[in-house]
């Protein structure tokens, strides 16, 4: 086989990180949602990733439900699981720091990912890609099928929450809540609607994008944590509370990432990330995007 | 809201109650069933049964259960009924040190098996060593044996990645090939491996020209190939277990890099490696433990009955394939039931019993130990295999 | 020192005096004092994360990073420059506290989550340089053959030893931290946690505050990270990583993080859980831990420590 030409490498790397990328986008699009209404951070993300993930196994292997039926099963199961756990881990819970509760939602990932455990065992699973497995050559870089599968989601996701945010009343008050929860609590908007709301679309995210990486990735039980974590960053890259800035940190972070493991080490590929991470946060505390007056309305501890 | 909140707190105390209750009936039931023999042989075990790295543990420990049950089944040991206490150390070295003091103070073992990594079997050396009491670990780095002089309580069942590197090389060099490149996870299994594999390629004149790593849970390693892609690698030789390995195997087959074979580490010896990869894994070598390939073992190897006895019993127990890790426990509990038959509970008896045994047939290879070698084994205990239609075959 | 919590002092001290006695000898609880040695240990960090996060209302998620860089040089001092132990354990204070030090001026300037990304964000870059510099680090595969601590040439290596040891540090930083936090300092950092702002606007030095306390939170932990080397003689990245940092702020919220008392009663009970009274539920622990967490910090949002004037308002009705 004949090496392959340092354009093609190039080319590679960043369809590959732009994959990657595209799950800690909308890892990171999920904290925002829900950051925006509660100010908290849901630890608990990750584990609706792997949900995903694993229901979709449930569906089209155990049930045999054709790929598109399983697909929205698998959303709508996860959904009802993003629910639930609002209303009985975050709702009850009342004068609590944000603090206390971003605990809440570490407790609660690690009774999501026991439950797993039990469920589904520890082994890894994987189900054949959406369309074709034969990958597709570009420019001598080979690409996936799913890849396209994984943009394309990513790309519907977000047309889908601008539609969500701009033309629909609850989208409106959700918004209104993100600017400034206090005022829009005085205006008469149903915090705690648009809060079990706010969980429930995050955790259809979530699954989304595990639906669509496990072809990719294979999922297990305890795989959340550590896409908990790239989303968290991405989040907090493309500043909090800005979906687009999430969308574009995560894509960034994921290409970054696939750049240095291909080009410097890939040992130290996560480390270099972080490092242009926290020089960002050191250059502009509020993120890529972030706006700094909406973060100091925003309190913590 | 307030009788709500109690109700739940009444809710929750109850069902810990409930199931400590359960737990403790479920413990004196045990006991009541074995109060008719003599006094139960202890054997403490610990094994990462949760965490990160639980398809070690998981697999250790059912085949654990598996042999105790049999053998209280045929009259225990000596007229003595075997006692498994296992713990789970969660693949966390704190949990790990406790774990093995527990069972060295509160449960009184005379000798112990696991744990089933190499960080935790290292972990807890010392203390096995201070207290005199003896451990057969289940995990493979050499370090764990070496030097013997430090590690007198201290046995393993595993081969050595050594083993394995050397037994890849002899086909790598057999097949002409002289520059790799090496991938590894960076765990303790992966790091182990690339020690050996950096180490052994000096002694045996292989070029190393890419050195690739990547994390346990990483979703993609296609960046890492397609930098050995832009190098002039002859043969790809990757060390990790877990999903990794799967992923490694997938993305060198959609990067179209099959005419770069591909060696695994001996991590990859369970048949739903093979059917994760979907296909992508054909063509793929790796060195093997025989336990992993039961009817590919020639019916005159010694090995043969021991492992085809394992491989029937495992799968009408428990209804799924074999791992090589469960081969670990097999080998570890096996030999300590047969010191036990031999010397009784006496951890030193124990000890100077296991340094002795010879010609000990297990399902990874015919152990010999010896007060210089604490693992007892060589390099053919590995086979070399290759996947061929969806499962292994013996390399011609 | 304040009177209260000088009676809680004197109650803990007879408790850990009288510990030993009551399970060294009875079979099913003996190994307890093992326990209780990493008990202190991860006390010693959890109480400058308590410090850190109730008094100064900072987060940090990367505590498990100073433990590890203290574990770390400690083992790398004694065992490659065959260096004092207690000499080793000095300079892993000082190189931690110099490191917090450098990490700490840029990151303290983020508020809120943004401050939990980056200290979350150095924690794992650690673990990475852990992981990846295995000449220097044994790497993935560890770093083993600690030797144990000494003390006038009196061995520590048994556990009853170790456990006075590693008590006696958690009783002086304990009582260092209860003179800090009544000091001008700890008031100042109190106005601090309640409005950063207004306390600003006092004229209180925010910023050089909450770096003291900082670098004085990393100095616990590498000293803890020291103690633990010595103990186990092991080394390796995974006990150093990323579910450590968490843990330990898991530890700091469930015992109550607004009072110091809080950081010992929550290591004390998630340690016991973890390793201790959950194994009788098998493979139901991971469940079971969880619930207890969530119940806890549901019910609980100021932490165990509440449950204590509660009682006593019990005892008082009855």
């Amino acid at each position: 086989m004949e090496k392959i030409s340092l354009a093609g490498q190039l080319i590679q790397y960043i369809f590959t990180g732009i994959t990657v990328g595209s799950i800690y986008a909308m890892v990171g699009l999920g904290f925002n949602i829900i950051y925006n209404v509660t100010e908290i951070i849901n630890f608990a993300q990750g584990e609706f990733v792997m949900l995903g993930g694993l229901f979709m196994v449930f569906c089209t292997a155990t049930l045999n439900l054709p790929l598109p039926v399983a697909f929205i099963l698998t959303i709508a199961l996860v959904t009802g699981v993003g629910a639930m756990m609002e209303r009985s881990t975050i709702n009850p819970v009342k004068n609590a720091t944000v603090l206390t509760m971003i605990i809440v939602t570490i407790a609660v990932s690690i009774v999501l990912k026991g439950m797993a455990m039990f469920a589904w065992g520890k082994d890894p699973y994987i189900y054949p890609p959406f369309s074709g497995s034969e990958p597709v050559f570009i420019f001598g870089a080979a690409v996936q099928t799913q890849t396209f599968w994984v943009l394309l989601m990513t790309a519907v996701v977000v047309v889908l929450l601008t539609l969500f945010f701009k033309r629909t009343r609850y989208g409106k008050a959700m918004l209104a809540c993100s600017d400034n929860p206090e005022a829009a609590r005085l205006m008469g908007i149903n915090v705690n609607l648009m809060v079990l709301i706010s969980f429930a679309l995050s955790a259809a995210i979530g699954a989304v994008a595990g639906a669509v990486i496990t072809p990719i990735s294979l999922m297990e039980y305890d795989r959340g944590a550590l896409l908990a974590l790239k989303g968290f960053g991405a989040a907090v890259l493309g500043g909090l509370g800005s979906f687009y800035g999430s969308v574009v940190a995560g894509i960034l972070m994921g290409i970054i990432e696939s750049l240095c493991a291909g080009l410097l080490s890939s040992g130290y590929k996560d480390a270099v990330a972080l490092i242009l991470l926290l020089l960002v946060l050191f250059i502009r505390p509020s993120g890529l995007f972030g706006s700094v007056e909406v973060s100091k309305i925003k309190k913590f501890g | 809201m307030k009788i709500k909140r109690r109700a739940i707190w009444i809710t929750l105390a109850l069902t810990i109650s409930l199931a400590f209750v359960f737990s403790c009936a479920k413990e004196k039931e045990e006991k009541k069933a074995t109060t008719e023999l003599k006094e139960p042989y202890k054997v403490g075990a610990v094994f990462s049964v949760t965490g990160r790295t639980s398809f070690l543990g998981e697999p250790e420990k059912k085949t654990a259960e598996m042999i105790t049950e049999a053998i209280n089944n045929t009259g225990g040991i000596n007229g003595h009924p075997l006692e498994l206490i296992v713990y789970d150390d969660e693949s966390d070295e704190t949990k790990c040190v406790l774990a093995v003091k527990r069972l060295i103070k509160k449960d009184k073992v005379p000798v112990i098996i696991g744990p089933s990594l190499s960080g935790n079997s290292l972990a807890v050396v010392k203390i096995v060593n201070d207290e005199k009491v003896p451990l057969v670990s289940c995990a493979a780095s050499f370090k764990i044996v070496t030097p013997v002089v430090d590690r007198k309580w201290v046995f393993k069942v595993p081969q050595s990645d050594s083993h394995a590197v050397l037994t890849i090389f002899d086909h790598l060099i057999a097949n002409g090939k002289s520059k790799i490149a090496i991938m590894s996870v960076s765990t303790g299994f992966g790091a182990s491996g690339r020690e050996e594999l950096l180490r052994l390629a000096k002694e045996v004149g292989m070029e190393i020209v890419a050195d690739e790593r990547y994390g346990p849970k990483d979703t993609d390693l296609t960046a890492q190939l397609t930098r050995i892609r832009g190098t002039d690698a002859q043969a790809i030789v990757n060390w990790s277990v877990g999903p990794t390995q799967v992923l490694a195997v997938k993305n060198w087959y959609d990067l179209g890099m099959t005419t770069i074979p591909f060696y695994q580490s001996h991590g990859f010896g369970s048949r739903k490696n093979i059917e994760l990869a979907a296909g992508a894994a054909e063509g793929v070598f790796c060195p093997l433990g025989r336990v992993n390939i039961p009817d590919l073992v020639p019916a005159d190897n010694p090995q043969k009955e021991v492992i085809m006895a394992y491989n029937q019993a495992y799968q009408a127990k428990y209804n799924e394939p074999l791992s090589s890790f469960g081969g670990h426990a097999w080998d570890a509990l096996n030999l300590v039931i047969d010191a036990l038959r031999a010397v009784g509970p006496d951890s030193a008896k124990i000890r100077d019993y296991l340094e002795n045994r010879r010609n000990f047939v297990g399902q990874h290879g015919v152990f010999n130990f010896s007060p210089t070698d604490h693992n007892g084994l060589t390099k053919e205990a590995f086979e070399m295999v290759v996947v061929k239609d969806g499962d292994w075959a013996l390399v011609p | 020192m304040q009177k209260q919590d000088r009676n809680i002092l004197v109650g803990l001290v007879l408790f850990l005096a009288i510990f030993p006695v009551l399970v060294m000898n009875v079979g099913t609880v003996g190994h307890y004092l093992d326990v209780m040695i990493f008990v202190g240990i991860y006390a010693l960090i959890a109480m400058g994360l308590s410090l850190l996060m109730g008094y100064a209302g900072q987060i940090s998620l990367g505590h498990a990073a100073f433990f590890g860089l203290g574990a770390y040089t400690s083992g790398i001092l004694c065992v490659q420059l065959s260096l004092s132990p207690w000499l080793a354990m000095g300079a892993g204070a000082a190189l931690t506290a110099l490191i917090a030090y450098v990490v700490g001026v840029p990151s303290l300037k983020l508020k809120g989550h943004y401050l939990a990304m980056a200290t979350l964000g150095f924690g794992v870059i650690v673990h990475i340089f852990l992981n990846e510099e295995v000449a220097l680090t044994g790497g993935p595969s560890g770093f083993s053959d600690i030797p144990g601590l000494k003390l006038w040439g009196f061995s520590l290596d048994d556990e009853l030893r170790y456990y006075i040891l590693v008590w006696c540090f958690v009783l002086l930083a304990l009582i260092f931290s209860l003179n800090v936090i009544h000091s001008r300092i700890g008031r100042a950092l109190r106005s601090l946690h309640d409005s950063e702002v207004a306390a600003d606007a006092m004229g209180v030095e925010t910023s050089k505050f909450k770096i003291t306390i900082f670098v004085l939170s990393a100095i616990y932990a590498s000293i803890a990270g020291s103690l633990y080397t010595h103990y186990v003689g092991f080394l390796s990245p995974s006990s150093f990583d990323l579910f450590l940092s968490i843990k330990l702020v898991m530890m700091v919220v469930v015992g109550g993080m607004h009072t110091i008392w809080g950081a010992l009663v929550g290591t004390w009970l998630l340690t016991f859980l973890g390793n201790e009274w959950l194994h009788v539920f098998h493979d139901f622990d991971i469940l079971v831990y969880g619930g207890i967490l969530l119940g806890i910090v549901m019910f609980l949002p100021g932490g165990l420590v509440e449950l204590i004037p509660r009682l006593g308002r019990i005892l008082k009705r009855t």
